[in-house]
């Protein structure tokens, strides 16, 4: 682990308002994803559908998918939602986060053509991960503003990984510089953002 | 298991954004089922991906699309089963990503002699890149290789020792086209391990010009 670098003062007075500005929306998604397990309230599903299916729409034109197909999959991401919304802990993840991570992989089966690997432990093991995550979604706040203030160079590396799907040998073509840049650029990114994730402890 | 070697960041942000190909996304995959420090910073990574699902430009659904995926809720769901398997029951050295390709032993595999002291498993994942089993005899080094794109190593069972440093069960290299190295069997157990690439491996001097043809690699 590469130690934390000093933030500035500026950056935490953004992430102070923002904060203010969201609490609650963030507050309600993850609560309303864990109450929708136990409730199964289709008038729920539908507000979370609401806010998240145009977002997850986006995220996989974005990967490069036909806007048909975008739209399909993004139906199948939140049918998965629905179906999985059990398997939502909200101490691992914010909601976002686990959507985000039902979207991927189905865009990964879908332009593979078969299912994702997957690494999660089986349920009878316990995780040996002792971390207090409690609070991520307001760790994942605090990512947020971190992201916005990231130089071009890292944001846009950035970008092209999560939002285009391009490998690191394919972001140092389209941007003409060596596969180490690439790397080097996500490492300082993901150092910074790491960071922010680590303030509260 | 006592892992000293991890991924780069770069890696796991590869693999949290889906974009690493798909031999190298299993092997981190196996990596993570034995390594809870690499687990965290999975989740951290992946939580980049969900705020930026957050700060996305919403793009609007069709006017009917909510309605059609109500009427699919009350579906039958019996096709969600996970393929996962209990760690009790799998074989040494293999973890549950890589026994669903394997479905079995290490010492089962049908090894394929490449050259003195190594032998080879391809996984014929298809795609850029190769995926492969590599068990190499102790005492045994492999060609002095360099990398034009990335490679990810594995070990699975069994040591050995390079430039970098020593490589035992459940370490990862991490390597990319500026490491120049060449690893050897250090105890007198074979090491088998698992290796990942995103382009052909390219061997240096005389021994790499002998072996690269035979093992195409
Ligand atoms: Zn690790």
């Amino acid at each position: 682990m590469q130690e934390d670098e000093p933030t500035g003062g500026d950056v935490n007075a953004v992430i102070q308002i923002a904060e203010e500005k969201k609490k609650q929306q963030r507050d309600s998604w993850s609560a309303r994803l864990t109450s929708l397990a136990e409730t199964r309230d289709k008038a729920e599903f539908a507000a979370i559908y609401g806010y998240f299916a145009p977002r997850v729409k986006s995220y996989i034109v974005r990967l490069g998918m036909p806007l048909a197909t975008a739209e399909e999959v993004a139906q199948e991401a939140m049918l998965s939602v629905w179906r999985k919304a059990h398997l939502f802990n909200s101490t691992k993840a914010s909601a976002s986060t686990w959507i985000f991570t039902l979207a991927r992989n189905l865009c990964i089966d879908r332009m593979r053509r078969e299912k994702a690997v997957e690494y999660e432990l089986p349920e009878e093991e316990p995780d040996p991960d002792q971390r207090d995550m409690a609070e991520h979604s307001v760790l994942e706040e605090r990512m947020q503003v971190a992201i916005a203030s990231l130089p071009e160079s890292q944001a846009q590396v950035l970008h092209l990984s999560y939002y285009e799907g391009k490998s690191h040998s394919e972001i140092a073509d389209q941007l003409g510089i060596p596969l180490g840049s690439v790397k080097s650029r996500l490492r300082l990114a993901f150092s910074k953002l790491k960071a922010h994730w680590g303030e509260e402890e | 298991m006592n892992i000293r070697h991890h991924f780069d960041d770069a890696t796991l942000m590869a693999y949290a954004s889906g974009s690493l190909p798909k031999g190298m996304a299993l092997l981190v995959a196996c990596h993570l089922h034995w390594c809870p420090e690499c687990r965290e910073r999975v989740r951290q990574a992946e939580a980049v991906g969900g705020a930026l699902l957050e700060q996305i430009e919403p793009q609007a659904m069709p006017d009917n699309a909510l309605q059609q995926l109500m009427a699919r809720l009350d579906d039958d769901m019996a096709a969600e089963v996970s393929s996962l398997v209990s760690p009790a029951l799998l074989p040494e050295g293999v973890p549950a990503p890589l026994h669903h390709y394997i479905r079995g032993s290490l010492d089962d595999l049908p090894w394929k002699r490449l050259g003195y002291g190594v032998h080879h498993v391809d996984l014929n994942l298809g795609g850029k890149g190769t995926t492969r089993l590599l068990k190499i005899a102790p005492g045994v080094s492999v060609p002095h290789h360099t990398h034009t794109g990335n490679e990810l190593t594995l070990i699975l069972r069994g040591s050995y020792s390079d430039e970098i440093g020593r490589f035992s069960a459940g370490d990862v290299a991490d390597l990319d086209g500026e490491v120049h190295h060449q690893p050897i069997v250090d105890t007198d157990q074979d090491c088998i391990c698992l290796i990942a690439t995103d382009s052909p491996l390219k061997f240096t001097g005389l021994m790499g010009r002998l072996v690269q043809p035979f093992i195409g690699m």
